[in-house]
């Protein structure tokens, strides 16, 4: 089994998870999660569903608080961070939601502004010009973005959701299962944007996702979650090699195997 | 097993959830004195709970303040109708019924929608996106929607107050044949500055309690669409319940003696 700290050679550590532990009532999502994500790299966390990747990204994020231990970013312990504190730690970070989670009270281009006119207090029509330049770089019209977000189709929520993750041009940007739900090709097509953006950011990205096209694409490093631990860790290249029955399992999507599917959540 | 572990439960799970919301309210009132504020969303919310309230406020003191007139002259005999009927008008619609109708009328308009809405919020994440925005949920979603609650419901009673009084007017010159100028200067020696008052801080509460609990059961509501539909409920009830015991409660400091 690869150590689940080596990272990329010699960069400092950005985002480190230390024995993270977190339960819902007698519910154990996670037992201990080790992970190590070294700045400018792009790690991409598999798992199957329901195993506790978001709630790993939400412990990162702070919205919600491991039971135990810490989470460091930049070196310093955030996991106890709260208030404006953690209002000014967020402005590290950008995240692309699972549903895309766009303002349905607002017109598409003041969500992906919303960084900018509420945090750092940019006026609007500034804030309005940097907007569609995002949503350009995310291959959107500017009359998308007078569009509310209900009318848009799954691909461009997506895709509105990248552009308000990247406006504020965040070093550390999330995504959750960022092309589930898509069709195979409007798949590779957010693929390749969040590769073509972290990479202009120059960000630190962790991704979460039970795609396997999506994560070789991705990733630089793969780690895959089970029991509430990181199993394995390693380079992309060497995924399938990687020695490790649930990994050879999963990126294979077959059923039988050392993974038992719990049919029933319990 | 015992039997009275069910009904413990119970009760501890009541006091958990009374505990949890006090949190809640304390929280919430103390982002209400601390910048950054939000003016764009109080005046979002200042319309939809003021403006937007205003017809049905004013269909229901109205006839309300006419129903009053009817039961008040049915009810009474004598000669002195015509300063009975004027007074007890005035004195009930400012008092007590524009307040507590107000406040009920606007519970289930404005609690249920605050429930919904920021229910969805949560439950599609966008209360988490908020977050990573930098942006603190509370300030920008619950203070201004309890300032304007606050704030707004003692202008619907205001409002309420003079078309209730205006609906006992119509009544009781149009179908009861008292003299015009003879019912307004009644309605006025009628009126008490007490009375007005009393139904302001009575409307201000309900106002704040609409809004409070629409936010906690909102905020708090989790598990898909049922559990939205389960907090826009609770969020009326609960509110609705509330006003009524607050409506006790400021009664009893301002009239007992
Ligand atoms: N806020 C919560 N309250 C209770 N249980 C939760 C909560 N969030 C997640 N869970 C549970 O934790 C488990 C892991 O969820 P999640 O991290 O969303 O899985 P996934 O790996 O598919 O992203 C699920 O079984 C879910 O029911
Ligand atoms: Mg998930």
């Amino acid at each position: 089994m690869t150590d689940p700290q080596a990272t990329a050679a010699g960069r400092p550590a950005k985002i480190e998870l230390r024995d993270v532990h977190k339960a819902f009532g007698s519910k154990h999502v996670l037992n201990g999660v080790d992970l190590t994500i070294a700045e400018g790299e792009s790690v991409v966390v598999i798992g199957g569903s329901g195993t506790g990747k978001s709630v790993m990204m939400k412990c990162i994020l702070g919205l919600l608080k491991p039971d135990a231990g810490s989470v460091h970013v930049d070196g310093r312990d955030t996991t106890h961070l709260s208030g404006s504190e953690r209002d000014r730690l967020m402005r590290h970070f950008g995240m692309l939601f699972q549903g895309a989670a766009l303002f349905d009270s607002l017109p598409v281009w003041q969500n992906v502004a919303f960084g900018l006119t509420q945090a750092k207090r940019l006026a609007r029509a500034e804030a309005k010009d940097i907007a569609l330049s995002k949503l350009a770089a995310v291959g959107l019209g500017p009359e998308v973005g007078e569009l509310s977000p209900a009318e848009l189709s799954g691909g461009m929520r997506k895709r509105v959701g990248l552009a308000r993750a990247i406006a504020t041009e965040p070093d550390i940007i999330f995504f959750d299962e960022p092309t589930t739900g898509l069709d195979p090709i409007m798949g590779d097509v957010i693929n390749d944007l969040i590769v073509k953006c972290v990479r202009e950011l120059g960000a630190t990205a962790l991704s979460i996702t039970h795609d396997m096209a999506s994560a070789r694409k991705i990733a630089d490093r793969i780690a895959m979650i089970y029991g509430g631990r990181i199993i394995w860790a390693g380079p992309v290249s060497e995924i399938d090699r990687s020695g490790n029955d649930y990994v050879d399992q999963f990126i294979n999507g077959r059923a039988e195997g050392p993974i038992q599917m719990q049919i029933r959540e319990g | 097993m015992n039997p009275l572990a069910p009904i413990g439960r119970a009760f501890i799970a009541f006091m958990h959830g009374v505990g949890h919301f006090a949190v809640f309210a304390v929280q919430a009132l103390s982002h209400c004195v601390r910048p950054p504020f939000y003016p764009r969303q109080i005046l979002r919310q200042v319309i939809d709970i003021g403006y937007y309230s205003l017809p049905v406020v004013g269909m229901t003191t109205l006839f309300t303040g006419m129903v009053l007139a009817i039961q008040a002259y049915s009810g009474i005999t004598d000669v002195g109708a015509e300063v009975a009927i004027p007074t007890i008008v005035v004195v009930a619609v400012t008092r007590e019924l524009a307040p507590v109708l107000a406040g009920l009328m606007v519970a289930g308009r404005i609690g249920a929608s605050m429930a919904a809405e920021i229910g969805t919020m949560r439950v599609t994440e966008q209360i988490d996106a908020l977050n990573t925005l930098s942006t603190n949920p509370m300030k920008y979603l619950v203070v201004p929607r309890l300032i304007a609650g606050a704030l707004m419901l003692p202008c619907l009673v205001l409002v309420g107050d003079v078309i209730g009084t205006f609906g006992g007017y119509l009544i009781g010159v149009y179908r009861l044949g008292f003299n015009a100028s003879a019912y307004l200067s009644n309605t006025w020696d009628a009126l008490e500055t007490i009375g007005v008052i009393s139904g302001l801080v009575k409307a201000a509460a309900f106002g704040f309690t609409i809004a409070v609990m629409g936010c906690y059961h909102g905020y708090t509501s989790r598990g898909g669409a049922q559990g939205v539909g389960a907090a826009t409920t609770n969020a009326v009830v609960s509110a609705s319940i509330l006003i009524l015991i607050l409506n006790y409660v400021i009664t009893e400091l301002f009239f007992s003696r």
